[in-house]
């Protein structure tokens, strides 16, 4: 959008947000993975998306990111249908490393981020510090641990610096220890400003992280809205017996 | 040099007919080596990550080229050099350059094939993460070629042994001149025609003993590599 | 990381450059086109060294059978042919590919085979001898590659009254390749095979192979030079490779022909001024 302000062309910053999906459908293979989810995700405190393995989690934050096109439906950022990841970026459960070292890891993130070189070295050393990497910086990348290469691969994304990160199950596969880094992260980034979308798994990390839930099952979104409202007092029958611990289908 | 000496004796003293057949033929494969990794790599790059109508096909085609015969090449570059040729007016035949010619277009394919192979496998792993960072198709060539460089190097080095060990197309389109376009290869085949067979055996027992050091110095700088990037 | 690799590229790169160089520096030099007999009997390796201490010309030399030489020259790709069937040598004149035809040495051919000579050809004449060997369908080794050799083999047959392209049999093997390599299989396969002296008396892998027809007058072996014709091909060094003709039939490059020896043996006859060259 551009405006006048003083005689000046204005352009308004380019935002990501609202992020809108509009009864999205995504097909796969004659299964279909997400079945009419609609979903809007707004600034603010950090959306936490859960459900069952196979309920489609994986694949809307891909769409979010835009890595998939919709089969049907749409998904717009900021009222724009543009899948070029601008000011968004994302963490996978097992996120690849780069052959090189961790410093090179981060500083590629930069690169292409569009960071010019002479500003690239204290970005890195600023963001190793902020994932607890410092000390690392020279370590190949892949000879990290895991919950080491998942704050490596925190640190690349927030190089972009995103106005969106979204994560999906970033402590699935690490310790008590790995996991409560990750968390610190991400709330310390929240409070940054940056709006967390995370898939998560663990009810426990949803009572401490989220602002709002998002509960997904067989590929749609069965209920959305504020986490306390939705973990003492959830509306659907479904996510009450997920909150239960029952299997759900 | 001298019929009667054995190939030892020629290393030990330094034999000056023997320096400049090593030279010709490790400066011919090597120039060949690079310049068919800078077509070849970009190459099987490129294929592992565009997608076109007819891409299957080339993907077969180049995995074919492999055992493209080299002395095929070989006459195909001469015909192509000589004066009589559409290229003649640049006068390559029977230099070492065309030799440099006839080797690279025959490792190219030996180069480009596994590294297609071996970008594709890696695009796989790598396709959302690079994707996620923005990363253009240059820069995901570039990358992928970089973290895939151990596999690369054993590809390279199938291409060094390819050019290091042919004599078809360097006889043909250099024409074993003494001095200026003999090589190793091509000296075993001389000495053999003229009866000198310990002398031959000596030539090509030094020919492998030259390969096998370039194994191993590409070896220990893949070893350090490995070691560098985990 | 990346700016390291691009750097040792680079050395190595220049290194390249540098190691290639004197293979591609343009001195003055020809090209010869010209038979492995020549060769693979070592006299070029002599001679050469004296044309080029003389005038400064380096000479490159391509060894191929006659018949491949001739059409090397005959696409531009040399600028001198020395080679050793007349009949080739006129034909190629008379297509207007050479410039002149000049005699330059001789030798003879001899036939070769393994001592125990099953043919029993020992000291007979070539006809004889070849009458013999097909008869006996004993084991023979043939050129087989438009050359010098091929060519005057080829004549012997009919000169014996035989047809051999229609005689041959499995005995009969053409093998397509050089003087050497012809000898190096007649020793393994205990045959017999038609070579020049020269290569002979140079050639180490004699094995049980031994001179067993020699001295017939049919056996006589010429050798001539010619210039490429720069009106066929401007791009001959016609200069230079004038230079060349010219010193070989000179009596300096004639009595370094003579002085040619192996074990004391000379291997070639200069005869350019003999009567009726």
């Amino acid at each position: 959008m551009v405006g006048t302000a003083g005689g000046l062309t204005v352009r308004a910053p380019v935002t990501d947000l609202p992020l809108v999906l509009d009864q999205v459908s995504l097909d796969a293979g004659g299964a279909k993975i997400l079945d009419r989810a609609s979903l809007t995700i707004t600034a603010g405190a950090p959306t936490l998306i859960v459900g069952p393995n196979g309920a489609g989690k994986t694949s809307l934050l891909r769409l979010c990111m835009g890595l998939l096109s919709p089969s049907a439906g749409a998904v717009t950022w900021g009222g724009r249908d543009d899948r070029a990841p601008v000011r968004r970026a994302i963490v996978f459960q097992r996120p690849v490393m780069l052959r090189r070292s961790a410093s090179a890891n981060v500083a590629y993130a930069l690169a292409h981020a569009g960071v010019p070189r002479h500003a690239r070295a204290a970005r890195v050393s600023e963001l190793l510090d902020r994932v607890g990497l410092a000390e690392l910086s020279e370590r190949p990348a892949r000879r990290l641990s895991g919950g080491e290469q998942q704050r490596l691969a925190l640190a690349r994304a927030l190089a972009r610096d995103p106005e969106i990160l979204l994560l999906d199950e970033p402590t699935a596969n690490l310790d008590t220890a790995a996991t409560r880094s990750v968390e610190e992260i991400v709330l310390r980034a929240a409070q940054g400003g940056i709006k967390i979308v995370m898939a998560s798994h663990d009810l426990g990390q949803v009572r401490r992280l989220a602002g709002d839930v998002v509960f997904m099952l067989r590929g749609s979104v069965r209920e959305q809205g504020g986490a306390a409202e939705f973990l003492d007092h959830p509306s659907t029958l479904e996510a009450r017996n997920f909150l239960r611990g029952d299997l759900v289908f | 040099m001298a019929d009667d000496s054995s190939a030892w004796q020629l290393i030990l003293a330094g034999d000056p007919v023997l320096l400049s057949i090593v030279r010709v033929s490790l400066a011919v494969s090597l120039s060949a080596l690079a310049l068919a990794s800078l077509v070849g790599l970009p190459l099987g790059a490129m294929l592992a990550l565009l997608r076109f109508p007819g891409r299957g096909l080339l993907v077969v085609l180049l995995n074919a080229l492999m055992g493209l015969p080299p002395v095929v090449v070989g006459l195909a570059v001469y015909l192509l050099l000589s004066r009589s040729g559409p290229l003649g007016a640049f006068g390559l035949l029977f230099t070492p350059t065309a030799m440099v010619i006839a080797q690279t277009i025959i490792i190219i394919p030996i180069i480009a094939a596994p590294t297609r192979q071996s970008v594709e496998d890696f695009w796989h792993e790598y396709r959302d993460e690079l994707t996620a960072m923005g990363v253009g198709p240059i820069g995901r060539m570039m990358t992928l070629l970089w973290d895939a460089r151990i596999s690369l190097f054993t590809a390279v080095l199938a291409g060094f042994g390819r050019a290091a060990a042919e004599v078809g197309a360097v006889m043909i389109v250099g024409g074993n001149i003494e001095g200026f376009t003999r090589t190793m290869t091509t000296a075993v085949v001389l000495e053999t025609s003229k009866g000198n067979l310990p002398l031959a055996m000596g030539l090509g027992i030094i020919l492998v003993a030259l390969v096998i050091a370039i194994n191993a110095v590409v070896w220990t700088t893949r070893t350090w590599s490995e070691r560098q990037a985990g | 990381m990346v700016s390291r690799l691009r750097r040792f590229v680079l050395i190595a790169l220049c290194g390249l450059t540098l190691t290639l160089s004197p293979a591609f520096s343009a001195d003055r030099s020809i090209v010869v086109a010209s038979t492995t007999s020549t060769e693979d009997s070592g006299l070029f390796g002599y001679l050469l060294p004296l044309f080029t201490a003389k005038t400064g010309i380096a000479v490159k030399v391509i060894a191929q059978g006659t018949g491949q030489a001739l059409d090397t020259a005959r696409r531009g790709d040399a600028d001198v042919v020395f080679v050793h069937a007349k009949a080739q040598e006129e034909k190629f004149l008379a297509e207007g590919f050479g410039v002149k035809r000049f005699d330059v040495m001789y030798n003879d051919f001899v036939l070769i085979g393994p001592k125990a000579d099953p043919a029993g050809i020992k000291g007979k004449d070539i006809e004889t001898a070849l009458k013999a060997i097909k008869a006996r369908e004993a084991p023979f080794i043939s050129r087989g590659d438009r050359s010098g050799t091929h060519t005057a083999e080829l004549a012997l047959w009919r000169q014996a009254g035989i047809d051999i392209e229609a005689g041959k049999g499995p005995w009969y093997r053409a093998i397509g390749q050089g003087m050497g390599a012809a000898l190096n299989t007649a020793s393994a396969l205990q045959a017999y095979v038609l070579s020049d002296r020269g290569t002979w008396i140079s050639f180490k892998n004699r094995g049980d192979l031994d001179v067993l027809v020699e001295g017939d007058k049919r056996l006589f072996n010429q050798y001539g030079v010619m210039l490429v014709n720069p009106e066929k091909h401007p791009t001959v060094k016609k200069d230079d490779g004038r230079a060349f003709v010219n010193w070989l039939i000179s009596p300096e490059g004639q009595a370094a022909i003579a002085g040619y020896k192996i074990d004391g043996q000379q291997l070639f006859f200069p005869d350019a001024h003999k009567k009726g060259s």
